[in-house]
């Protein structure tokens, strides 16, 4: 087997005495899509967030390309540069441009020169259809086009691994449709995707692997095929019906 | 037809609730100045305090001196601006490395901010000349300004700190993941959007800065309310004082009206991006 692209061991994470994460173990591999699914409040946003060493973990390890990232050692803001999160509020900076939201990165951490990072930038946002709002603030933008410019933020230091943190919860249904799209494109393009979502339609077709997130831990994970179809836990299956009863599957 | 009727009846009750603004206003304001110039007292008041006279003669003193509390004012607003800021963020680091620099900065904040400004100045002003240290100037008109300084810094901080708490975490979260460290998240990202949120209460210190520059007198600088002093001093009068006082209202009722303007303006924008 080829080295994962990522793996977690025992990661457990608790707030305040409330643990959220107890013990999750994951591998992804290079190019595979994993979706996490799971009631709100089990922790995918976290898992998330700590896998970007954003939310640091209380124990276990996390190993992005054989490196353990966990490591005191390790410098957060170099792992993070090879890494892209996006989240479910958007979280653009209000006060920039959308240009500088996205050449703020490139510019302040891998210095390059405004003219070069504001082309690659534009480039960026001309293959995903918001080349004409590059100079618009974030509030004259709807939410979806929002929120593709927060991927494209997240894209363009190259990242190796995405992380989506429920990115189409907090926008209109009916831009949601635009959103997913770029997130196929994506996984045309191979990238190697974490993605928490409540979208199990979405989930079932662009999933290689779905993990169903319960009670801290990862409780049963497979083909999307097997979770949806045919799940072995009383809890996965009890979670999908309520789902399947809500008319959202 | 309705809606004529409706709205000449607002306008009409429009215009009532101004006149009785005026009358109230014009019979309050009237009563005082009259009950002030039937006082047995007033003819003399009028001369120690009100005297066109001596008004005119200690003008032009009071007015070069007011010229240096002008003066004082603005030096020290723009260094009270940055030292306030830089104060702000060293405080807002987070992380175990920084503490040393976090408790400084607490500590700093905590002595400026528990010692009356009078106290400091007389501190600042007498105390640290006296040391007579080698390279550190030791005039009057320096460590006043620099206890005004320590003293606005530390409250100024306090303003900026609130600004950068007002912006929301998933901000910094978000400068964090696309590789800013905590200065450059602080820096490009949550101080230009507190710093907006903080403006009213930044010029609120602006008024008051501008009076308490006078309070250097103490340490014999020659700034406005000292010349009125001299003068005073000289003449047994207290005309002088007045004009020290009008020159300072002219000063900063503008600032005052300025601030609840912006103040103002600044809420209503931000309802109208609310809605």
């Amino acid at each position: 087997m080829t080295q994962p692209k990522l793996s977690l061991r025992g990661v457990a994470k608790s707030f305040e005495g409330k643990e959220v994460l107890r013990s999750v173990d994951l591998d992804v591999a290079p190019h595979q899509v994993v979706c996490l699914i799971g009631t709100s409040g089990s922790g995918k946003s976290t898992l998330l967030k700590c896998i970007n060493l954003l939310v640091p973990v209380d124990s276990g390890d996390i190993v992005l390309d054989g490196v353990a990232i966990t490591d005191p050692g390790v410098n957060p803001n170099t792992v993070r540069q090879t890494m892209g999160i996006v989240f479910q509020s958007f979280n653009l900076f209000p006060h920039m441009r959308v240009i500088d939201n996205i050449t703020l990165g490139p510019r302040k951490v891998h210095r390059i020169p405004r003219a070069e990072a504001e082309e690659q930038a534009r480039e960026l946002l001309d293959r995903f259809g918001l080349l004409d709002r590059a100079d618009e603030y974030p509030d004259r933008l709807s939410g979806g086009q929002q929120q593709r410019v927060a991927i494209v933020r997240a894209l363009v230091s190259k990242p190796e691994l995405m992380l989506l943190d429920e990115v189409t919860s907090a926008l209109d249904p009916e831009l949601v449709g635009e959103v997913l799209g770029v997130i196929r494109d994506l996984k045309a393009e191979g990238m190697t995707m974490v993605i928490a979502t409540h979208e199990m339609g979405f989930a079932r077709d662009v999933a290689d692997v779905v993990g169903f997130l319960d009670g801290g831990v990862v409780l049963e994970q497979g083909p999307p095929a097997a979770i949806f179809g045919n799940p072995h836990e009383a809890r996965t299956r009890q979670f999908l019906q309520r789902i399947v009863d809500a008319g959202r599957l | 037809m309705p809606w004529p009727r409706r709205s000449a009846r607002l306008r009409e009750e429009g215009a009532r609730a101004v006149l009785i603004a005026v009358i109230s206003t014009a019979v309050v304001f009237g009563v005082i100045v009259a009950l002030v110039l039937s006082s047995d007292a007033w003819p003399a008041v009028q001369r120690q305090f009100f005297s066109w006279t001596h008004f005119k003669a200690a003008f032009p003193k009071v007015l070069g001196g007011f010229w240096l509390d002008i003066k004082m004012f603005l030096f020290a607003e723009v260094i009270i601006l940055g030292i306030g800021l830089a104060v702000a963020m060293a405080r807002s680091l987070r992380g175990p490395a920084f503490l040393p620099l976090r408790i400084i900065t607490i500590g700093y904040i905590d002595l400026a901010r528990g010692l009356p400004l009078l106290l400091l100045i007389l501190l600042m002003g007498f105390g640290i000349p006296a040391l007579q240290l080698p390279g550190v100037p030791n005039g009057a008109l320096f460590w006043g300004i620099a206890a005004l300084v320590f003293s606005y810094a530390a409250y100024t901080a306090e303003v900026y700190r609130a600004g950068i708490d007002s912006v929301h975490e998933s901000q910094r979260m978000s400068a964090r993941s696309i590789g800013l460290t905590q200065m450059q998240s602080l820096w490009h990202v949550v101080v230009p959007q507190a710093v907006r949120n903080v403006i009213p209460a930044l010029l609120n210190g602006f008024v008051s800065l501008q009076k308490d520059v006078a309070l250097v007198f103490v340490l014999g600088v020659r700034e406005g309310l000292r010349e009125a002093d001299i003068y005073n001093a000289r003449t047994f009068n207290y005309t002088s004082y007045i004009a020290a006082a009008v020159l300072f209202l002219l000063v900063s009722v503008p600032v005052a009206r300025f601030t609840d303007w912006y103040t103002d303006r600044d809420r209503k924008r931000k309802q109208a991006m609310s809605t």
